[in-house]
């Protein structure tokens, strides 16, 4: 059980206030998951260059030389930016396969948090505050991103068992609810040679996401299937890289906010996440419909 | 007028000054400023007197009120006047899930839309919807009224016992044991009475009633013995 | 002819199959018959792994005993330390169970406060709300707040000494209440805001929350209505008691309340209460490692219930880890409920003592579980508070006996290392050795 919060900027010039924004709403909704947190930021990116995000549990001597290493192994130039637990490597485009390839055989030593061209993913145990602080959060600029504090409910508190997955290149999942039929579809998706590594319910969704994608699904249709193949409740927010997507299983009992103005449009598990946005009293407030997939893109 | 600053005082603080007024309080008139989306405001409040938030409120936002009268500027989150035993809880924006759950009297009306479950349970309480409400809305509602003037969602009135529903506008579908009922000369002057007391200038004649078909009130044996 | 009779087949024995025995092959006639499931009362009736299956190892030359009467051995409890600003204090470890007036008569609530008073506990309000007599016979009194909400209001909330959610109960996790016509009497359908005689179905969710997260919101709004108090306890069926338990304590409870599949209902079908939700023997140690997982061992009270019968039983789930046990179909049958005295009576309606479960259908011989006015005039409810009060001592007793024969000064200080197990099942789910071992089935260390 959890909180998620969401930002999409139509408005460029706030665009330099989207981590402050997103890191308020997120310690807002503590209370719903004080396990732990995570945020996916969508930075504008440098053309031609992509980026993957990695966690290693002792940073100083996991990253110790990481950059030159990758660099080498896959013949281009590597930037690493270091944030506390967490680093971001940028490479050229052309090269993010081989660089995957080469960060697979680290794991777990080193862990893939997400890739794209614009996703950057922070996640930790701990409350929000605390997470948002040691990535630095608030000071983190971008178009959109998406936000999750957790509160286990039937698998451990762990890093990798935080929100947001990473379920594509610039694509992840946060989920608030219980799905109920996830240990017979994480058999299923092993089969498949999805990879997944934890007991959590929601990186089943999040392995299902890819699993569609990879065959041909677009991510509207994937969520479409999603409703009828997953089973429980669930409210998903799903990033990709030109803005953000929610669906609500049929049920709907988990609680979703939406608010829009002509300068962004934002989600909360609840109205008090987005009480500090700029013209709130302004905005059309609604909830999503059940069963229903809702997309925002630049 | 008694200014109250949640953000200033704090929830308990808040509710105690509010659930300290008795029958005979002088103080009948209050206004409730920052909510900012606050949980359980004005709750468990059992007196004759008027509250004003000036805002949107979170979840349960007049839960168990009893005599005050609650009017929320704004919106209100999942849950406003649950439980409600009398007095009087208006929204003047929409009204998330579960609105006027379980509620045993009083009278909630919400000027927007209420989202699913609206009435749920409901024992009693009156609410008008001057919208839309969304769906499972009167589930197992057993005593009151529930008057829309827009449209029902789907499941309207699943496994519902003698609460009476009256809808203007469409209703996506049916739940289990709800059907469309006759309107009677009675139930025009519940419907007139419930829109005049609610600011609503719909006409009685505008509505379809739907009630309980009573079919799943004993457990059906074959051959009984 | 002679011939004949030393050549002829010997008689085969008629064999009853296991899987389609007599119980079976009737139910199955049954439904055949009606197109409907079978209801009744009570807990989980076949044999599970419990508390029978474990013993105390006493005191020896390691290990020393406490003369009793001389050398004390306390039992009161303190329950809501948490965050309640008036904890319940009870003298015993057993409170009695949430039932609700409905399911049993009004003297038999009356009995059960009268006895729980006498003793220094507490009893519980069930699925229909407070009634008058109860709050007055009862010195502790927890009302429970249902999915149902029947009857539910601030003034009762205000009353109660402690307040308990009701997620489940063991019978039934996942379930609802259930009040069939005939016990749906005028008063019971006022409380209940009911037409009369109907069968009341019951929802088996909150209607205004779901998910432990909204729960917490749920809780801050009830201790804002009680000026924080009172103590807020979360009663669970036996799912998964890790989880559950975790869960929980995040969403705020004072006390956790865990109930097994041995644990009564007043009616629900057979088939939910035979076959959903597990032995309170496997639920227990999983509840406390979840508290102690979370440094709220004590903190939050953990009160187990599902087939306590006894006062070995209460010392056993101290030695678990418990902080308190609650009583429902014990109480009941101390009250008088399926005594032999009525055998003529239980024949009649096609059962016999011990058996007579179809409470659902009002027409209790004892007077305990109906409606019906002639059959509660026998049942006095002044000799039924006597009855309990005599057996909570006696169970409060032999709980002490133990304890100290195991040289504890208090029943909270039994731990599992007192205990040994006679079956594999038993030590696997109360994780304590096989006699004679040092072993478990899943001990850590080793393999399996």
């Amino acid at each position: 059980m959890c909180g998620i919060v969401g930002l999409f900027l139509k408005d460029k010039s706030l665009e330099a206030d989207l981590g402050r924004m997103l890191s308020e709403m997120l310690v807002t909704m503590t209370d719903r998951g004080p396990d732990s947190a995570g945020i996916a930021v969508y930075n504008a990116h440098q053309a031609g260059r992509a980026k993957i995000t990695v966690q290693a549990d002792h940073p100083q001597t996991d990253f110790d030389g990481l950059e030159k290493k990758l660099g080498t192994a896959i013949g281009a130039r590597v930037k690493m930016d270091v944030r506390d637990t967490h680093a971001v490597l940028t490479m050229p485009q052309a090269s993010l396969d081989a660089a995957m390839a080469e960060l697979r055989q680290l794991d777990p030593v080193i862990r893939i948090m997400g890739r794209g061209e614009s996703i950057e993913i922070y996640k930790e145990v701990g409350l929000p505050e605390t997470v948002v602080s040691r990535f630095d959060i608030a000071k983190m600029t971008g178009t959109h991103g998406i936000g999750h504090t957790r509160m286990a409910t039937e698998s451990a508190v762990t890093t990798m068992g935080a929100h947001p997955f990473n379920t594509g290149s610039d694509q992840c999942l946060v989920h608030n609810g219980s799905l109920s039929n996830h240990n017979s579809l994480r058999r299923k998706l092993r089969r498949e040679n999805i990879r997944i590594e934890t007991e959590n319910d929601t990186e089943v969704a999040a392995a299902y996401l890819t699993w569609k994608l990879q065959n041909g699904s677009s991510l509207g249709e994937a969520l479409e299937s999603s409703l009828n193949d997953l089973d429980g409740f669930f409210t998903f927010v799903v990033g990709t890289k030109d803005g953000f997507g929610v669906v609500r299983d049929p049920i709907a009992c988990k609680p979703a906010v939406m608010a829009e103005t002509d300068s962004y449009v934002a989600f909360g598990s609840e109205y008090r996440a987005l009480v500090n946005l700029p013209n709130i009293e302004q905005a059309r407030v609604w909830e999503p419909e059940p069963a229903t997939v809702y997309f925002w893109n630049h | 007028m008694e200014k109250l600053d949640l953000q200033a005082l704090g929830l308990r603080a808040l509710n105690e000054k509010l659930q300290n007024q008795t029958d005979e309080t002088n103080q009948k008139d209050w206004e409730i400023i920052n909510p900012r989306g606050s949980h359980a405001i004005a709750v468990g409040v059992d007196a004759p007197i008027n509250v004003t938030v000036r805002g949107s409120t979170g979840y349960y936002c007049g839960g168990m009120n009893k005599q005050a009268h609650i009017h929320v500027d704004g919106s209100a989150g999942p849950g406003v006047a649950e439980n409600m035993m009398s007095g009087t809880v208006t929204i003047d924006g929409d009204a998330s899930q579960y609105a006027g759950a379980t509620g045993h009297g009083g009278t909630l009306v919400i000027k927007g839309n209420a989202a699913s479950r609206c009435g749920i349970s409901m024992k009693g309480i009156d609410i008008v919807v001057h919208g839309n409400i969304g769906h499972m809305s009167a589930f197992m509602a057993q005593s009151g009224n529930l008057v829309v003037c827009g449209d029902a969602g789907d499941a309207l009135g699943d496994s519902i016992y003698e609460a009476r529903l009256f809808v203007r506008g469409s209703v996506k579908s049916l739940g289990a044991d709800c059907i469309e009922k006759e309107m009677r000369p009675e139930h025009l002057d519940i419907l007139r009475e419930l829109l005049e007391k609610s600011g609503c200038d719909a006409k009685p004649e505008e509505f379809k009633r739907y009630g309980s078909a009573r079919q799943l009130y004993n457990f059906k044996i074959d051959n009984a013995y | 002819m002679s011939d004949k009779k030393q050549n002829a087949i010997p008689q085969t024995v008629p064999v009853q199959s296991s899987t389609f025995s007599k119980t079976v092959n009737a139910e199955i006639r049954r439904a055949a018959a009606t197109g409907i499931y079978d209801i009744r009362g009570g807990g989980a009736k076949r044999k599970v792994p419990h508390f029978d299956d474990l013993l105390f190892l006493g005191a020896s030359i390691s290990r020393y005993p406490l003369e009793g009467y001389r050398e004390k051995c306390e039992t009161k409890v303190t329950l809501g330390t948490r965050f309640a600003k008036n904890p319940i204090e009870i003298d015993i470890p057993i409170t009695i169970a949430g039932m609700s007036f409905g399911s049993l008569s009004g003297g038999a609530k009356e009995a059960l406060g009268r006895g729980a008073s006498m003793a220094g506990t507490s009893t519980t309000t069930g699925d229909g709300g407070m009634t008058v007599e109860e709050r007055g016979h009862s010195s502790k009194l927890v009302y429970q707040y249902l999915p149902s909400r029947y009857g539910m209001n601030p003034d009762d909330l205000r009353k109660a000494d402690a307040i308990e959610v009701v997620v489940g109960q063991g019978a039934k996790p996942g379930g609802g209440g259930m009040l069939l016509g005939q016990k749906i009497s005028d008063r019971v359908a006022q409380m209940r805001n009911l037409p009369k005689g109907i069968d009341q179905r019951s929802a088996c969710r909150h209607p205004d929350w779901t998910g432990p997260d909204d729960l917490e919101i749920k809780i801050l709004e009830l201790r804002e209505i009680t000026g924080w108090r009172v103590p807020i306890y979360v009663k669970v069926g036996g799912a998964r008691p890790y989880f559950d338990t975790t869960l929980a304590v995040k969403a705020g409870a004072d006390v956790v309340v865990l109930d097994g599949m041995q644990g009564g209902t007043a009616a629900t079908q057979d088939v939910f209460i035979e076959h959903v939700g597990q032995p309170i023997l496997a639920c227990i140690r999983e509840a406390v490692r979840a508290l102690q997982d979370l440094d709220m061992h004590r903190e939050v009270q953990l009160i187990v219930s599902g087939g306590v019968r006894n006062g070995a039983d209460v010392a056993k789930c101290m030695a678990l880890g418990a902080d308190a046990v609650s009583i429902g179909t014990a109480a009941l049958i101390a009250l008088g409920d399926n005594d032999p005295r009525w055998e003529a009576e239980y024949q009649k309606l096609g059962t016999t003592a011990g058996a007579y479960d179809d409470w659902h259908e009002g027409k209790d011989p004892a007077g305990i579980t109906t409606q019906d006015p002639e059959l509660m005039k026998r049942f006095d409810p002044i000799e039924g508070g006597r009855r309990l009060n005599n057996y909570l001592k006696v169970m409060t007793l032999e709980a002490q006996t133990i304890a100290r024969a195991c040289g504890k000064s208090h029943v909270h200080n039994l731990e599992p290392e007192d205990l040994c197990a006679l079956t594999l099942e038993a030590a696997a789910m109360a994780k304590v050795p096989l006699a004679g071992t040092d072993w478990w089935p899943g001990k850590p260390g080793t393999s399996y």
